[in-house]
Formats: structure tokens, sequence, C-alpha cells
């Protein structure tokens, strides 16, 4: 074969001091820095045992499954809605991790379980190489009711339990029971943090740019040298990755005890209503989308006993609840396909040159 | 202006054949692209341009002939494998990625020199960050030689027409392709565009030392830009030349106003 092409210039390397001093040198990111403090340092105090069980770790699981589905559908443009086939594998796979191999600690239990969920999703992702948006989202979905149909079918996987449920045998980290709810909520936090910064990473480097390139025009990125098969490919199994993991952390730090049915195809539909509302390719919209759908319940539900009094029928208030989000869906898909990340850059936007022009 | 007759071939088209379902679209075409030339590919719609653009490199294969570029013969190759081996392209409807923004457009084109692995980006380390600041600085300079800075970060898909060719070039450009081929650079641009996509294709040209392959309709712009002009039509070479000679040739004439000696008169 003749040379490679280069190029304009083709020195990348330094030596390795330089690149420690420029991480010293690097701005420090108050942002997401100041969040993390509050997040790690006030709220397990603030917060009360109901606040962390009831909200705030269902709302950070959510958001970690709703990064994963996002990385695949919203940076990648694979529709699926197998998410929670995923996160079945995850915690399914964690399960029998820390169950059959005692001395595997927990972090290293839901790295395994990850894994796991991403050899699955990789698996799954192999026809995105021949077929392509609706059709693909049919293969999403045959996935989602096999890997259901599995955990219900084989008992070896809930552990022979004539239930069928699978519940946490310890949670402990480095010889620390974080079985309460503060330490389930820091756990949470850390690894949603830690995912988060490396999908960050991901998209802002040349995987992500492959991969909204594939999004964009597959045929132009093939052309230009993108191994189109290969990124999809392994943007399932990354995505996967994170779902795994959420399912996992939704077992053993939310619910507790979870079936195959926690993660039917009503969960897969919620997730993907996550990234619509919240905002497909960015990675704070799976935050503002997972906070909107769990907080929306309580305030409907605070506003309708503040309304009507203790009259209403909780059912109804459901009902209403189901309503509106069918409703907000389509409003969102017809008006701002990249949700409210987006409202609220925009809003930003004007709110800086506010005087001048709103 | 270039001396077509001092430098050695970068790119030999040897009776080269494709045809779809029975219609030919190229018959028995042999032409020569000299390193460091600006070669016109022109000829009425439907005279195989494009096609042949196809052919050099990969997206389609010939049905007979060789190809030959920098002494390497071939014939059925993947646009990878011509992208690998320097040979860059736009294509005639923009193959933007219209969501992105002009940078990561740009970038993108550098996709297959990433050296740095999959962990090395999710976890940041030195390695990746050291290439994305190379290649990010490779960019910028694409970015200040096509006069694009002002739209960095605009998604490419809200740009006039014009710019978004440009963006085309230096995605095909920051690779640092030794033949470009370039389909229809100035399709759909007024003049002043026409002579703005003009300075920069000879600027590349002159800089970098690219040899180019385009195909244009506008007469005078491909006489001001190209020291060779090759004139296609019915998927045959009809004229082969300077632009003094090939305007002169009859049968480019004829291909160009329909004379009355060849049958099938075309509208």
């Amino acid at each position: 074969m003749s040379s490679q092409s280069q190029p304009l210039s083709p020195s990348f390397s330094r030596p390795f001091e330089h690149a420690l001093l420029e991480v010293a040198a690097r701005p420090f990111p108050w942002g997401p820095g100041a969040l993390l403090v509050v997040a790690f340092g006030l709220l397990p105090w603030l917060a009360d045992d109901y606040w962390l069980n009831a909200i705030l770790i269902p709302f950070l699981v959510l958001s970690l499954a709703g990064l994963g589905l996002n990385l695949l559908t919203g940076y990648t443009g694979q529709t699926s809605v197998g998410s929670a086939g995923f996160m079945a594998v995850g915690a399914f796979a964690t399960y029998a991790f820390l169950l059959r191999v005692p001395a595997l600690p927990l972090p290293l239990a839901l790295l395994a379980g990850g894994a796991i969920a991403a050899g699955a999703g990789f698996v799954f992702g192999i026809p995105s190489k021949r077929i392509k948006g609706f059709y693909l989202m049919v293969t999403t979905l045959a996935a989602q009711f096999f890997l259901e149909w599995v955990f219900t079918k084989f008992p070896w996987f809930y552990n022979h339990a004539s239930s069928g449920t699978i519940s946490a045998p310890r949670l402990e980290v480095f010889g620390h029971d974080i079985s309460g709810p503060g330490g389930r909520y820091v756990l949470t936090l850390s690894v949603v943090a830690l995912l988060t910064w490396i999908a960050h990473n991901l998209v802002r480097g040349q995987v992500g740019r492959n991969w909204t390139a594939i999004r964009d025009m597959d045929t132009a990125a093939a052309v230009i040298g993108i191994e189109v098969d290969r990124y999809k490919r392994l943007a399932f199994a990354v995505s996967s990755f994170y779902l795994g993991i959420a399912g996992a952390l939704w077992t053993f730090a939310y619910l507790g005890t979870a079936s195959a049915s926690s993660f039917d195809i009503n969960r897969s539909f919620q997730i993907l209503f996550i990234i619509i509302i919240g905002g497909m390719g960015s990675i704070a919209g799976n935050f503002i989308g997972a906070a909107f759908i769990s907080l929306l319940p309580l305030f409907l539900s605070q506003a309708g006993q503040a309304l009507l009094g203790s009259s209403v029928d909780p059912g109804q208030i459901q009902n209403l609840q189901k309503i509106i989000f069918g409703a907000l869906i389509i409003a969102f898909l017809i008006k701002e396909p990249e949700g409210l990340a987006r409202m609220l850059r925009r809003f930003a936007a004007r709110l800086a040159v506010w005087p001048l022009r709103f | 202006m270039n001396a077509p007759q001092a430098a050695d071939p970068i790119l030999e088209v040897q009776d080269v054949s494709l045809s779809f379902k029975g219609v030919k679209a190229i018959s028995g075409l042999s032409f020569v692209v000299r390193r460091g030339e600006i070669c016109a590919l022109i000829g009425p719609n439907g005279a195989g341009k494009s096609s042949l653009l196809n052919v050099l490199n990969g997206v389609y294969r010939p049905d007979s002939g060789e190809l030959v570029f920098e002494g390497i013969h071939y014939r059925g190759i993947t646009p990878l494998e011509a992208a690998r081996r320097g040979i860059g392209r736009t294509f005639q409807n923009n193959a933007l990625f219209k969501r992105m923004g002009v940078l990561d457009n740009v970038l993108s084109g550098l996709s297959r020199h990433a050296r740095t692995g999959f962990f090395a980006q999710a976890l940041g380390l030195p390695a990746a960050r050291g290439e994305a600041r190379a290649f990010r600085e490779l960019a910028e300079h694409t970015l200040e030689f096509l006069e694009l800075q002002a739209w960095r970060d605009t998604p490419v898909g809200s740009l006039a027409y014009g710019l978004q060719k440009r963006v085309e070039l230096g995605r095909a450009l920051i690779a640092g392709p030794r033949l470009l081929l370039l389909d229809e650079p100035m399709a759909g641009m007024n003049a002043d565009e026409k002579r703005e996509m003009s300075r920069f294709v000879t600027e590349i040209n002159r800089s970098f030392g690219t040899t180019v392959v385009l195909i244009e309709h506008d007469i005078g712009v491909v006489m001001g830009l190209s020291a060779h002009v090759v004139v296609l039509d019915y998927g045959r070479k009809v004229g082969d030349g300077t632009p003094a000679e090939v305007k002169a040739n009859p049968d480019v004439i004829a291909a160009y106003l329909g004379a009355v000696q060849q049958e099938g008169a075309r509208t």
C-alpha cells in the first residue's frame, strides 16, 4: 500500500510533565463543581429520608438511564425502545456477581454488570449494520420483550426464588455499610457523577463527533472515512453499559427488590420521554428531563390537593398525569425536538442581552 | 498556471468503463492528471462526470479498465481506502453534517487520523487531550485559510449554500489530501461567490501543492482556473488539452451546442 496521507502537522506527542502542568493550569469548572458540592455536601444533610429515597435517588438513576439512551438516540440517531431490557441485564448480572462471587466489591460488581449489559447491547446492535430507522426500532422492541422473557423464564437469574425477584445481598463499599438512604444516595450520586463526566469526554471528543456525523448523514460519514457500522455498535454497547448500571442502581439503591416486570416496556418509554422532554443530544437535558418526570407527579398531586381539597380521587390525578405527559411529548416533538435543555439555553442567551432585545 | 508536461502523472485513468443496468455511464475513458495541476472535467448533464469522480474515490467500481494513483494500480477500492491513500472529495449536493457546527464538521475530516483509543478519550487521558488540541489547532488553521472563523459554532444547516460548499472543502482539506476531487464546487453560486471559490481552489493548489480535479459548468470559470481540461459527452472523452485547444475542438463545440452532424440531438 502507498504511504498514508498525513494531516497538515502531525506532531501530537508531548512530554508527560507538560501534560501535568496543563492539567494544573486548566480553568476550574465552577458550574459542575458547585453542583457537586451541593449534591455531595449539602443535600445528604438537608434532605430527609423521604426526599432521598423517593425523589433524589430515582431522579439520579433515571438521569443516568436517560444519558445512556441519549448517547444512542440523541447523539448517534439510533432510536431504541429497549432501554429497560438492557437495564434488566445490568440488574440481573450485577445480582449474579454479588451473589455468586461474594469476594467482589460492590463497585466492581456494578462495573461487571454494566459490562455484561454492554455485551448484550453490542449483540442487539449488530442488525444496525443493515437495518435503519423504524425497522431498527422494532428490533430494539424485540430485544425488550426477549430480555424480559429471559429474566422471567430462567429461575437461575433470580436464584430460584419463588417470588421471581432479586434483592441486594449486601450493600457495602470498602467495609462501610451503605444500606441507609444517605449511603445509597451517595453511592448513586458518585456513580452518576463519574459516568456523566465520562459521557462528557466522549461526546466532546472524536468518538462523539463520529456518532453525531452518523446521526446527521451516515453515507457522508462513511465516505469521509468513519467506520459507520463499528461506531453504531459502539454506541449500542456504551449506551447499554450506562443503562445496565442504571438498572442495577434502580434495583439495589432505589427499589431494594425487583423482578423482570420492574423493567417492562413502560420503563423504556419513560426513559425515551425523559430524553424527548429534556433534550436529544444534550447531557444536561437528561437531568432536566428526569427532574421534570419525577417532580411533575408530585407537583400535580400537591396542586390537586391544594385546589380541590382531599375530595379528589388519586386515581383521577394519575390519569391527569398521563394526559399531561402525552400532550407534552407531542408538543415537544413538534415544537422543540431538542427539548427543555435547548429552551433554557435560548432563555439564558436572551437574558444575557435582556435590556437590548427580549 | 502550471506546466502539465513538466510534472509526473499523479493519476491515470486507463480505458475505464462503467454502466448501470446496461446503461453506459462511462465508456473506454482514458486520461492523465499530472501532479500539481488543476484539471477540469466539463461536459453536458449526464456526461458521466460525477460517475467518474465516484469511480476515482471508490464509491463505484468500474466494469473494466484500471486506475493508477501515485503509481499504484487499483480498480475496486473503498471510499475509506481512497481517503487513506490521500484522495479527498466534496459532493455535488453537499454531504455535510447539518446539525453540527462548522468547526465540528471540519474536524470530522480528521476522524480517520485519530490515534487515541476509546478509553483514552473516555477518561480524558493526556494523550487524548493532546490529540484533541492538535486537531483543534489544525481545524482553526483551516477555518482561517477558508475565512470561516465567523461561523465557527454555527450549525451548518443554517448557513448559506456558498458557505456550506466552503465548509465541505475545509472538511476535505484538513486531512491533507494530495488529490482533491471537487464535484461542482461553484454550483448555484453568484459571480462573486464563484470568484471567491476560484481563489480558494487556486490558493490550495499553490500553497499545498494539492492536485485538484474539479467538475464545473461555467466555462469562463474553468478557463481561468485550470490549465488542463477534459471534456466528456455521453461517457466518452471528446476533448483533452489546454483550455485554448479544447475551445477550438469541433467535437467539444458540437457536444455543447448540439451540432447538426451529431445524431441524437439533445436539448
